[in-house]
């Protein structure tokens, strides 16, 4: 089966304002990502240790006993990973794959991968929040912090893409 | 003012739960659907060659925005009982810029990983791990970043409060401002397509 086309953006961001909106109706909240990586790294270290709640960031994901609890962002993004699948399995464009630029190797792009997605860890948790959390409910909320972030977000990233040209293009 | 429904008490906690499925598989799917699981689409907005993140993350907003707007206007939808995240103007900012350098190596952001591993793509789940390991590295030195992290405080702070202008005001200037936006993408991609035939 051949791939088929992604969808108008136009039109795949309205479904996905959609959602967003029903989460906002219904929960009385917006979507995240970063919360749900925090609750596992929260999990990871009470598991490690006996007094994780005894770190002020953990425990905001811990129970009062310290043990781990069943955070709604977790089961949101376990969501979020069976969609994805999903909708990549009906339109034929499950594929085993490395995406990177063509002039890079595959251990550079995975390298690059890892240390970026840590990158991010570190600002997601400064900025209590990633693109789900903070520009897009934040942003459809008005929120000062929000816009501040998708600025300074988007901004950073332009500034450092010359010097990623080699990874990209 | 039925809504927030959760707020309201018309769903329990394993109500929620089972929401939370539901609406993760919805956004995955949208997300999927619009190409956002691919790092090279994300990375070309970068170089002005795709703009898809900007055009679907603003259809977003403004959607939500706009719908937001109208359910209170019609007294369906409580706002006071929607969280609004709060601001705390150094952290975010600085969070911001590094986060923004992440994303620009990962060409993925923490939600579109999970999805571009999902579905097939191992640079996906290097940035899926990098992601878990900074948060963790992150917690774990905590307590040398808690006073900056709890530093500039503003509570639920929104554009209005800031321009002292009522919301109307300020979702007016968002969509015009997206409007023109999206106007300008379309025109930085064909001037990509003319000097790059793909």
């Amino acid at each position: 089966m051949s791939a088929k086309p992604y969808s108008n953006p136009y039109l795949a961001g309205f479904g996905l304002g959609l959602v967003l909106l029903t989460t906002f109706v219904v929960m009385g909240r917006g979507l995240g990502a970063s919360g749900a990586f925090a609750s596992a790294a929260a999990a990871t270290a009470s598991a490690a240790s006996s007094n994780a709640q005894a770190n002020d960031y953990f425990a905001r994901y811990l129970t009062a006993s310290g043990s781990p609890r069943i955070d709604w962002l977790v089961v949101e993004l376990i969501g979020v990973t069976l969609g994805g699948f999903i909708s990549a399995l009906v339109a034929g464009r499950l594929r085993m794959t490395i995406e990177k630029g063509p002039r890079i190797t595959d251990r550079s792009r995975l390298t690059l991968g890892l240390i970026g997605g840590s990158v991010m860890g570190l600002g997601a948790v400064l900025a209590r929040g990633c693109t789900s959390g903070q520009a897009l409910t934040g942003g459809a909320l008005l929120s000062v912090g929000s816009w501040l972030f998708i600025i300074a977000a988007f901004g950073a990233a332009y500034a450092a893409a010359p010097l990623l040209k080699r990874a990209w293009t | 003012m039925t809504a927030p429904f959760f707020e309201s008490g018309l769903l329990g906690e394993r109500g929620a739960l089972i929401v939370a499925l539901a609406i993760g598989i919805a956004f995955g799917w949208f997300l999927e659907r619009s190409g956002m699981g691919s790092a090279r689409k994300l990375a070309g907005q970068f170089y002005l060659r795709d703009l898809t993140v900007f055009k679907v993350m603003f259809t977003a907003i403004v959607t939500a925005m706009l719908g937001v707007f109208w359910l209170e206007w019609i007294g369906f939808l409580d706002l006071s009982r929607v969280y609004v995240p709060e601001t705390w103007i150094l952290p975010q900012l600085a969070g911001g810029i590094v986060f923004g350098l992440g994303f620009a190596m990962a060409g993925l952001c923490p939600g579109t990983s999970c999805v571009s591993a999902a579905t097939g793509r191992i640079d996906g789940l290097a940035v899926v791990v990098g992601m878990f390991a900074g948060v963790l590295g992150t917690g774990l030195l905590f307590r040398s970043l808690q006073s900056f992290y709890d530093s500039t405080p503003r509570g639920a702070f929104t554009l209005s409060d800031l321009f002292s202008v009522s919301e109307g005001v300020v979702v007016f200037v968002v969509v015009a401002i997206a409007i023109g936006g999206f106007k300008v993408a379309e025109v930085l991609e064909r001037r990509s397509e003319a000097r790059i035939p793909q």
